[in-house]
């Protein structure tokens, strides 16, 4: 898997497929094999998709769920939410929450990544003790990080103190002007290991022998990276942020244990607030609403993913 | 590259590791200090006075959600092998029509944020009485663990020799038994990969979990812990014994898997 950072991809062995008399009943039996699979796609998956397509149409309240009406309302959820003065902040904020975990997580993971690429003992073991944030559950490492940047005694505040870098304790979770920025941070340490996994088996697919060569014609370590590593791993750098992407944008839990979208909205992002107008506000109208915006700019990405891998997946399926 | 050299790099990597997990060291250093010493400043950098008293009152008040937590992620990753198994078997080996449009579909489903799902099933479940259930959380998590599980066993799938399979079929096995008495021995390293990450997806799940589960009569780890924090603020032993609990199958997975752990990663695409 060292080289291959794809879900896609694989040998095409040869085929188990056989063409015998009675090859109806044997595609009949094949069928079984995936038939679950789609009943579960269907049931679970497309749905609920069109069922949230419809709500966003419908006006929900407590009532529809004891009496069961949810009237059509056409464009007013949309409308509503377009016209709510937490839809800009909101928009803003996962911008800035996407912009900002995708950069710094990306910058370090790849810095990691080249540091790992060196042979030393430990090497190994190491790179997968850093992998350890990208394996807990996420309200794990908020709680945590909710310790950290507690006001009066958590630890980043006493580490600035008695660094004296501040003189007074920053209100981290607590102020509309850090909250956000305390998040991301947060994300960003839980993104990292994501990065760095890929882009270093992207690395490994670089030939040693191009280094090799480079540094005989004279090239310094900052040239190499430039004009060897970087070109190189385009493909893995695309994949890499494509799919921290479509993760970032639909962060929840992160936000909800730290600050639940406050203080004032201030963490706001797309996610939470449909979280908030459907399940504190009980609006499942506008919440499926702002959920379909939500799907519109991941699918928007998630195209731009799946043309970016067609080359490996292409090689890898069958066609039937 | 030289001896110095290469310890040299050693001693940056422990460097580097350290800073990195320095989280992880404060949530066991403050699980294992007691709640006065927690409100002294500045906090003690190693718990000189350990006490067992945050576990106890984690186990008292947590005990029973991370018991859910459990039934939860077993139920899933049954549910998501019996399901993703023979689909992903199917989709990289079968010439079925629609084979590529069916893996299409699977990544894409992928995709689709988490907070849709929890908005349009929260009435479906209300309807059918799947809310507050065992069987409504294990459907629901595995909507996490289904496309990831048919991708990585598809990829490690059409790895499988090509004889293997001709030779059990010639022997005259039918599909289904060529399938579970040749295709999943020899895949056995795939099928634990993927159960493993499903247990560790439907562990860690919290936006299902909190949209799903009132705490009326099961409550989820995640949601325990959410809870916890947000009333008792001054509590942090408790609080952050729980959540090395919660991190416990994340470690023992690290440690013991970690070979799996690179090819989930690389394999699945992304952790919601």
């Amino acid at each position: 898997m060292t080289t291959n950072t794809r879900t896609t991809s694989g040998t095409s062995g040869p085929r188990a497929t056989r063409r015998k008399p009675g090859g109806n009943r044997e595609g009949l039996v094949k069928w079984t094999f995936v038939l679950p699979m789609m009943l579960f796609l269907l049931l679970f998956f497309c749905y609920p998709v069109l069922r949230n397509l419809a709500m966003s149409f419908q006006q929900w309240t407590v009532a529809s769920f004891y009496e069961g009406g949810s009237p059509f309302v056409g464009l007013d959820n949309y409308i509503a939410l377009v016209t709510d003065p937490i839809f800009g902040g909101a928009v803003l904020n996962t911008a800035l929450f996407t912009a900002g975990s995708l950069s710094f997580q990306f910058v370090i993971g790849l810095g990691l990544a080249v540091f790992f690429q060196r042979r030393f003992p430990l090497s190994g073991t190491l790179r997968g003790l850093m992998l350890l944030p990208w394996l807990l559950p996420l309200v794990v490492s908020g709680a945590v990080f909710r310790w950290i940047y507690d006001e009066g005694f958590g630890v980043l505040n006493q580490l600035l103190l008695g660094l004296h870098l501040i003189s007074d304790p920053i209100p981290w979770l607590s102020s509309t002007q850090y909250a956000l920025t305390s998040a991301i941070i947060a994300n960003i340490w839980v993104g990292v290991p994501f990065n760095l996994v890929i882009l270093h088996s992207g690395l490994q697919a670089v030939p040693a022998s191009l280094y090799e060569a480079a540094a005989l014609d004279g090239a310094g370590p900052w040239q190499r990276f430039r004009m060897i590593t970087l070109p190189l791993l385009r493909p893995v750098i695309a994949i890499v942020l494509m799919l921290g992407l479509i993760y970032t944008l639909k962060v929840f839990d992160m936000i909800m244990i730290l600050t639940g979208g406050g203080p004032a909205n201030a963490s706001e992002t797309l996610t939470t607030w449909s979280f908030a107008l459907s399940f504190e506000e009980f609006d499942f109208g506008q919440g499926a609403a702002v959920g379909n915006l939500l799907i519109v700019v991941a699918l928007v990405f998630a195209l731009l993913y799946l043309r970016s891998i067609r080359n490996t997946f292409s090689s890898g399926g069958e066609r039937g | 590259m030289t001896t110095t050299r290469r310890v040299l790099n050693t001693a940056v990597g422990i460097v580097l590791v350290l800073v990195f997990l320095a989280p992880v060291y404060w949530m066991v250093n403050v699980s294992l200090q007691s709640s006065d010493a927690l409100l002294r400043t500045p906090p003690a950098w190693f718990p000189f006075d350990p006490t067992w008293s945050g576990y106890a009152e984690a186990i008292r008040t947590q005990g029973s959600h991370l018991v859910t937590s459990l039934v939860i992620a077993l139920g899933t990753v049954v549910f998501t092998l019996v399901v993703s198994a023979p689909a992903a078997y199917a989709l990289a080996r079968f010439r079925l029509r629609g084979t590529l449009a069916l893996v299409l579909v699977v990544l894409l489903v992928q995709m689709v944020p988490g907070i849709v799902m929890a908005n349009s099933l929260y009435p479906i479940f209300s309807g059918v009485g799947l809310l507050d259930s065992y069987p409504g959380m294990i459907l629901a998590d595995s909507t996490l663990t289904v496309p990831f599980a048919v991708l990585i066993l598809r990829t490690f799938m059409s790895g499988v020799p090509g004889e293997l399979i001709e030779a059990a079929r010639v022997d005259g096995c039918g599909q289904w038994r060529t399938f579970g008495s040749v295709v999943l021995p020899v895949c056995r390293n795939a099928v634990i990969t993927a159960g493993l990450f499903s247990f560790l997806f439907a562990w860690a799940d919290f936006l299902f979990a909190v949209s799903f589960t009132t705490g009326n009569t099961i409550q989820p780890i995640t949601v325990g812990i959410y809870r916890f924090v947000g009333n008792q603020t001054t509590n942090w032993n408790g609080v952050m014994a729980t959540a090395v609990l919660a991190s416990i199958p994340a470690a023992v997975l690290l440690l013991t898997a970690q070979r799996y752990v690179a090819a989930g990663i690389t394999g699945g695409g992304v952790k919601e």
